[in-house]
């Protein structure tokens, strides 16, 4: 008699939900999942090795390119590791800039999440709405840095510039009328905080829309409920952070359990789950997008009445001005140097973690006084939350692997590095 | 020799008669694959297709020609004969089933006493095409597909089969123009008020036999990549899309047949009936089936997809109940004579 064996299957990694390059060795009874093993790797760029041959400010573009859907926070938690060790601070206005668009990545993220997330269970139109609205934020991250996603726009010791005073405007094309072209330029009248002011009062009004579309819907109910559960201790011994630990009824925030730049200034809530599945982890990041929504609406209102530089004045670290170097001898040699041989950190170590749209990121720095980092690790929090596939996929069916892996957030980014 | 001569022309007459049908069927689903994506489109806040002719009109056919022009690629562990006959099973019965469906009052290819069977027996052959392709492909995917639209199909048929059971009492016929004829009065002499809970069944059980959205589980895009016709390309895939498309017209004009009085005008026993007395039967029914379709692609720009499992509860505990105990209570109202309908 034959030996019955199970079915294995390759899931991914080319698979319209493997969310880019995930493959996952599925070891299935019928449709029920027995044992889920994810293969890593197959994006792996060596970032931690390549920023060990760079100078300091030249590795900020890389972190970009970590988690690619929430580019300003992996910067952030890097160009705060750089500072720790410098033992600088960047000037208010930067704190508040960063939070502020902090804040955008997140909602940039969430976006993308309840995109894929609902695009994986079936409902495709949650893709293109939360897209469009996606669309504006790139173009604050356009018009702030030049790029719509790899900014490298925060910089050790503040930000690259102020914020512009101007949008940037559509032309008329043969696709786009001049009428249709005067409606898109509409909220692009003012300063990009006009242009953001408008958006998050938007916004409210459009994360409804998405949950009139899934919140209620019984079939979404019966896709998310109870799928994937992880209780709280269990969710940290996995190592869980951000939305997924918060999913599972821990109230832990970064953002308020250890506050870096001004998020003790802002006034937020951090929602949490009960049950810990996927739908609970759906409603807290609906709530997020929320309560992100809330502080760039205290940061619009403390940058428009307090101006101030946005980046030190201590040349050494930061660029001088681009007339000062036209003129002044010291700053075009300030300028060369920094752009070709960088600054040199005191020795030492320092982790430095932010409230990453998907968890806890971290960037452990260890210096030993050169112009390049000796040694940079990355917490990459989307880590922990694969290794737990098989924990929460064990005993479900095909179809709630979709949907394990939509609520896990997972850009293959930040994991493989 | 004479009656030769007469058999041919009979027969050239129904070989006509069946053009006049395929050809506009298979205009209307190269026509609804356009609409869909253009009605999906507005209800996503986009265009669709409008690049290929005006508005995007010449999409369809573009699509076509890209598709037989094509390899068909057949995977060297498949059952090459099963892997070519499967798409062909797929669509012979979606387009066998319409020889009995009545487009106007007479309109029919063939009026038969047993047309509610004959459509039962045609649409389950269709899986039998599904189920093939699953099999001989010999893929993991593809056999996945198979697996769950068997399952799926069979669960469904039955809460179907029971739906049409209402339908046939009520009227006290098989043939449907008779089932139509027997709608006449009103509005509220069709179907729909006095079968609601069939029509509703019947529907949404039309939606999952034609692996629709969100019963979508057989292709499953997210999970199964594309399920059955996974290894199929070029004309062969489109062959698969043509069935299924040519089905949910099919369906979308049984439920328009059976529930919704067919080509009856929907002022008949008012006193507009005179005022639209001059539109031919055959536009209110058409955009009777148009209303269905337009319903289908509604569905699938909304609605999550179910998982396997819970598309099996739903059918086995929830609609084959429900229809059982209409069913019933339909059987009292039609022995007791209960006007307006059942008299």
């Amino acid at each position: 008699m034959p030996e019955i064996r199970n079915y294995t299957m390759n899931f991914g990694p080319q698979h319209p939900a493997a969310h880019g390059v995930l493959r996952l060795v599925l070891e299935l009874d019928g449709e029920v999942i027995e044992r889920a093993d994810p293969h890593i790797g197959l994006l792996h760029r060596a970032t931690e090795k390549l920023a060990e041959s760079k100078p300091f400010n030249q590795s900020v573009p890389y972190m970009d390119r970590l988690d690619y859907v929430s580019m300003m926070c992996n910067e952030h938690a890097y160009v705060m590791a750089v500072e720790k060790l410098l033992g600088i601070e960047a000037p208010i206005r930067a704190q508040y800039i960063r939070v502020m668009f902090d804040e955008i990545t997140r909602i940039l993220n969430h976006l993308m999440w309840i995109g894929a997330h609902g695009l994986d269970i079936g409902a495709m139109t949650m893709f293109l709405y939360a897209f469009r609205e996606r669309e504006d934020l790139m173009d604050c991250y356009e018009s702030v840095s030049g790029a719509r996603m790899h900014a490298a726009y925060y910089r050790p010791g503040g930000v690259y510039r102020d914020l512009p005073t101007v949008m940037p405007q559509y032309q008329p094309s043969r696709w786009r009328n001049q009428k249709e072209v005067d409606r898109i330029n509409g909220d692009r009248q003012g300063s990009l905080l006009d242009f953001i002011e408008r958006f998050t009062e938007r916004f409210p009004k459009c994360v409804d829309e998405y949950e009139t579309l899934l919140t209620d819907n019984r079939i979404w109910k019966q896709r998310t409920v109870g799928i994937g559960v992880v209780s709280p201790e269990q969710a940290m011994q996995l190592g869980f952070s951000g939305p997924m630990l918060r999913g599972s009824g821990i109230a832990w925030d970064l953002r308020k359990k250890q506050p870096y730049e001004v998020y003790d200034k802002v006034d937020f809530d951090i929602p949490i789950g009960v049950n810990g599945d996927c739908y609970d982890r759906y409603l807290v990041r609906m709530e997020e997008m929320r309560q992100s929504n809330r502080i760039i609406k205290q940061c619009i209102d403390w940058l428009r009445a307090n101006s101030g530089p946005v980046m030190l004045g201590e040349h050494k670290i930061t660029p001088p001005k681009r007339e000062a170097m036209k003129g002044d001898m010291e700053a075009l040699i300030h300028h060369f140097k920094l752009f070709s041989e960088g600054y040199c950190i005191p020795a030492g170590e320092v982790y430095s973690a932010v409230e990453h749209p998907k968890g806890e990121f971290g960037i452990y720095l260890v210096s030993d006084g050169a112009n390049k980092p000796y040694r940079l690790k990355i917490r990459a929090p989307g880590f922990p939350h694969l290794a737990a596939m098989d924990a929460m996929a064990r005993g479900h069916m095909l179809a709630d692997v979709v949907a394990i892996i939509g609520t896990m957030d997972i850009v293959f980014g930040e994991i493989d590095r | 020799m004479l009656d030769t001569l007469y058999e041919l022309f009979e027969l050239g007459k129904i070989l006509f008669f069946i053009l006049l049908i395929t050809v506009p069927l298979l205009v209307s689903v190269a026509y609804l694959t356009y609409a869909e994506r253009k009605v999906i489109g507005y209800i996503q806040v986009r265009m669709g297709p409008n690049r290929v002719g005006p508005k995007g009109l010449l999409q369809p056919i573009a699509d076509a020609v890209k598709l037989m022009f094509k390899e068909i690629i057949i995977p060297t562990s498949s059952d090459r004969f099963l892997f070519i006959i499967a798409p062909v099973l797929a669509i012979a019965p979606a387009l066998a089933a319409w020889a009995v469906v009545p487009f106007s009052d007479g309109v029919v290819l063939a009026d038969i006493n047993v047309g509610l069977i004959y459509i039962l027996a045609m649409t389950s052959i269709g899986v039998y095409g599904i189920i093939l392709a699953g099999w001989a492909s010999n893929s993991k995917y593809a056999f996945l597909g198979a697996m769950r639209s068997a399952a799926q199909v069979v669960a469904y048929e039955i809460a179907m089969g029971f739906t049409l059971v209402g339908v046939l009492m009520s009227a006290g016929s098989l043939n449907l123009s008779e089932i139509v004829l027997a709608q006449q009065g009103s509005l509220l002499h069709w179907y729909w008020l006095p079968l609601f809970p069939l029509f509703i069944v019947y529907f949404i059980s039309a939606v999952a036999e034609t692996n629709r959205a969100p019963f979508d589980v057989a292709e499953g895009e997210s999970e199964i990549v594309a399920g059955f016709h996974v290894e199929y390309s070029g004309m062969l895939f489109a062959v698969f899309f043509l069935a299924e498309y040519a089905n949910m017209i099919l369906v979308s004009a049984l439920a328009a047949l059976m529930f919704l009085g067919g080509w009856l005008s929907p002022f008949q026993g008012t006193f507009l009936e005179p005022l639209f007395a001059f539109i031919p039967g055959m536009v209110w029914f058409v955009l009777k089936t148009g209303f269905f379709l337009f319903l289908f692609l509604w569905f699938r720009a909304t609605f999550p997809r179910y998982r396997y499992d819970q598309i099996m509860r739903l059918g086995w505990k929830v609609f084959i109940p429900v229809t059982l105990v209409w069913i019933i209570l339909v059987g009292i109202a039609v022995m007791a004579d209960i006007p307006p309908w059942f008299a």
